[in-house]
């Protein structure tokens, strides 16, 4: 075999893309690498995104805002991000992992389910101790096994909106009796809020606890 | 696992490949001065940008030039960023008032997304303004992209035609990169984003009453246009630090589809073009067949490991049926979170839809092991192609060897010189990902840093160094990784990794490209059929794979037969 032939030094003939060479060094690169950066942070860094800015706001705004749900005049919140809820007459949506800075000493961080200025996950690898301990505290008050996953497992923002009918539906006792309503209604403003997959395909079915909680206050009133 | 499951992830699939083939021929066509469609517009802005710059377009570069020009571009690119990130308190569009970075976290994230990388050491939502993140991360997530193309289109010239003395001009082909490629696609992207709820905003954060009469405040930014540019540029750096997990960065299971096709969009369209600018299709589909097929396999991988679930949890009476729910969201559930998983380490993305970290043991080793691959099934923008050239040249090198027969690919004859380049290029990735996590875990500072025990935190340490040096980005997040040893050491892995492989594939480019083109013989080993498919896999699987399976074993191959004999650390 013939791997060490020398290559032919100087290469003659056809040129490449160009008719010529450009000059070779570092020197007279600098003003087309500043020209091409200032034109590029122009576009892409000022005009493209302030024109969407402008332009979401004027077209799509609930979008551009972060698609905020008012009641009575007030944000109670963004129909895409969740929020804690404890009280027994709500659905409770995911486990949420983040936290926020502790009141007393602000260096360290405290558990805050549910804050939307800082997203954050559990991190907690398949075969960690606190894992398994979290689940076994949680399960333990989930009702009769095998418990709908999403119910006893963070997740990935610990901000998701969305719990599985699954999980849903085995909350509906005790907001029933919460409320004082029948169960039969609570389980239709369920049904209601189920949303499917698109196509048949796209997605998991899921229920947007935040959705379905307005819904539950809207009968109330 | 479910029919539903695997039709989610077939149709993402299907939809990649359909659209990059036209895709890519429009790719060949604009970066090589060709006419399109949007010349008549955009014509007038890429003459006006050569006459700023100084530049003829038509003045092609030796290798030399080339290098040359691509790294003062990037190094200013780095300064200006470091600046940007130091100095964000005194930039506009700051509501937060947040503070600049430290010098050395600075460092670490212009570096990262000078790279292509975007490897995040901090939590985009609680530390940057939207003033860095639209002047800095954005303008930068395009020119990283933009490089990536043109230094794969120049490697893709050395093997079209013969004695080629110059493989392009940079400054042409960056201009017709940004402006007809990565623009158009981010805006389209963008505008669907924003219309499934991505926000696009300059507000800082708005504070909501909960139903429960709690505050709760809501982080908000101009989003959309930032997440385009993250996933068509293959970057992966996420405006928050959920990342494409966030609600507000990836709303729905369609918006997820969509960020899912943006990613892989333009690696694939990338090896179409190359089919194109070389002149002969079949040789683009060819390597397209490689990086798809690799894909497929380890993304079904991914999806049966992660379906299956956690027989830990399984066994305190967690319902098996959703799979491994830790770390994941509720609207894209266990298919199409690993799909995505898959795509974003196969490519050099790093985006995430799930936590890495919480994975099953096989789902996370899937995730290293692409990397690992060295980001070539399909890689990233452009860098994917270059990469994925080298192995080809060590293919028919090795297939070389077996005949005893000169190896030639496309015509041009494969010889020492290219092959000891070649060489140095693919070491880079073992010297860094195994020489870097044995030194961190041998320091207090690296294993202080890790937040889980046992293999799994072995695991955490290998996938931070495997993902600074194959330009990846994505993490075993739960590593604290703003630390001295990290944002140091990692930043000088994403450089050695994005430059010290490129220099030497351009050099490689430069010796190929001098070489006469020779016409096919009957002793010519055909590099678009089956059999060269196969060999490539074996070469990338072999070459890529097998020098880092010690560390793979005694990370998540070990935490797997842990985690089946029930025991937890």
């Amino acid at each position: 075999m013939n791997i060490i032939s020398p290559v032919p030094a100087t290469a003659q003939g056809q040129d490449g893309p160009g008719p010529a060479e450009a000059p070779l060094g570092f020197l007279s690169a600098i003003r087309p690498a500043v020209m091409l950066i200032a034109v590029f942070t122009a576009l892409t860094g000022l005009a493209v995104p302030l024109g969407f800015v402008e332009l979401g706001g004027a077209v799509l705004p609930t979008q551009a805002g972060g698609s905020l749900i008012e009641r009575d005049g007030k944000v109670v919140g963004s129909s895409l991000i969740g929020q804690a809820f404890t009280g027994d007459k709500y659905f409770h949506g995911r486990l949420s992992a983040t936290t926020d800075a502790d009141p007393a000493d602000s260096t360290k961080q405290v558990p805050a389910p549910y804050n939307a200025a800082a997203s954050l996950a559990s991190n907690m690898g398949a075969t960690s101790k606190a894992l398994v301990e979290r689940v076994q505290g949680d399960i333990a008050t989930a009702g009769p096994a095998p418990v709908p996953a999403d119910a006893v497992t963070t997740s990935a923002s610990g901000l998701d909106p969305h719990v599985t009918p699954g999980n849903a539906l085995r909350q509906v006792a005790r907001i029933a009796a919460a409320r004082g309503m029948p169960d039969e209604r609570v389980r239709a403003l369920l049904a209601e809020s189920t949303e499917g997959r698109l196509l048949g395909v796209i997605g998991e079915p899921r229920v947007n606890v935040l959705r379905l909680n307005i819904a539950l206050d809207a009968v109330a009133r | 696992m479910t029919l539903i499951g695997w039709a989610q992830v077939a149709l993402a699939l299907i939809l990649v490949f359909l659209a990059a083939v036209p895709l890519g021929r429009y790719v060949a066509a604009v970066m090589q001065g060709g006419r399109s469609a949007l010349s008549p517009v955009l014509g007038p802005v890429e003459r006006g940008i050569y006459a700023l710059c100084g530049v003829n377009p038509a003045h092609g570069m030796g290798w030399r030039g080339y290098v040359a020009a691509l790294l003062v571009l990037n190094a200013l690119h780095f300064l200006l960023l470091y600046a940007i990130l130091r100095g964000q308190y005194y930039l506009p569009f700051n509501p937060q008032g947040f503070s600049g970075m430290s010098p050395r976290l600075a460092f670490n994230t212009a570096i990262s997304f000078v790279t292509n990388t975007n490897w995040q050491a901090y939590a985009g939502e609680s530390t940057l303004s939207h003033g860095a993140q639209m002047l800095g991360l954005t303008v930068h997530n395009f020119l990283s992209a933009a490089t990536g193309i043109a230094a794969a289109c120049a490697v893709s010239r050395a093997f079209a035609a013969s004695r080629l003395r110059t493989l392009g001009n940079l400054w042409a082909d960056v201009t017709r990169a940004m402006l007809y490629i990565l623009m158009p696609l981010a805006l389209v992207v963008a505008s669907l984003l924003l219309a499934m709820g991505v926000p696009q905003t300059l507000a800082g954060s708005v504070d909501a009453t909960t139903l429960e009469g709690a505050k709760q405040t809501i982080a908000l930014g101009p989003v959309a246009f930032q997440e385009a540019i993250k996933l068509v540029g293959t970057n992966g750096g996420g405006f928050f630090n959920a990342n494409s997990a966030h609600p507000f960065e990836n709303p729905t299971a369609l918006s997820n589809l969509l960020e899912n096709w943006s990613l892989l969009i333009l690696p694939f369209s990338m090896a179409v073009a190359f089919g194109r600018i070389v002149g002969d299709r079949r040789q683009g589909f060819a390597l397209m067949w490689v990086m798809g097929s690799l894909l497929a396999v380890f993304a079904g991988l991914t999806y049966a490991a992660e379906a299956a679930g956690n027989p830990l949890l399984h066994a305190l009476g967690v319902d098996a049926v959703a799979g491994n729910m830790e770390g994941k969201e509720v609207r894209f559930g266990v298919a199409a979170s690993s799909l995505f998983a898959a795509s974003a380490t196969a490519t050099s993305t790093g985006a995430v839809n799930a936590m890495h970290d919480s994975f099953t043991p096989l789902g996370g080793f899937v995730t290293l092991f692409l990397m690992q691959l060295g980001e070539v099934v399909p890689g990233g923008v452009g860098s994917g192609l270059y990469g994925i050239l080298v192995f080809a040249l060590l293919a028919v090198f090795v297939a070389g060897l077996m005949v005893g027969r000169t190896p030639e690919y496309l015509g041009k004859k494969v010889q020492a010189r290219e092959i000891k380049l070649a060489m140095l290029a693919v070491l880079i990735l073992p010297l860094c990902i195994l020489g870097g996590t044995a030194m961190s875990l041998m320091t207090e500072s690296g294993t202080g840093s890790l937040s889980n025990a046992g293999p799994h935190g072995l695991s955490q340490m290998l996938y931070a160094w495997t993902s600074a040096t194959a330009n990846n980005g994505s993490a075993f997040a739960g590593i604290s990784a703003d630390t001295d040893l990290l944002d140091w050491g990692l930043g000088v892995a994403m450089l050695l990794g994005r430059f010290a492989f490129l220099v030497p594939v351009l050099a490689i480019a430069g010796s190929l490209a001098a070489k006469p083109k020779l016409p096919p013989s009957a002793g010519t080993f055909p590099t678009h059929g089956p059999l060269f498919i196969g060999l490539l896999v074996g070469v990338i699987l072999i070459l890529g794979g097998l020098q880092f399976l010690p560390a793979l074993s005694l990370g998540p191959l070990a935490e797997h037969f842990a985690m089946l004999a029930g025991k937890t650390f």
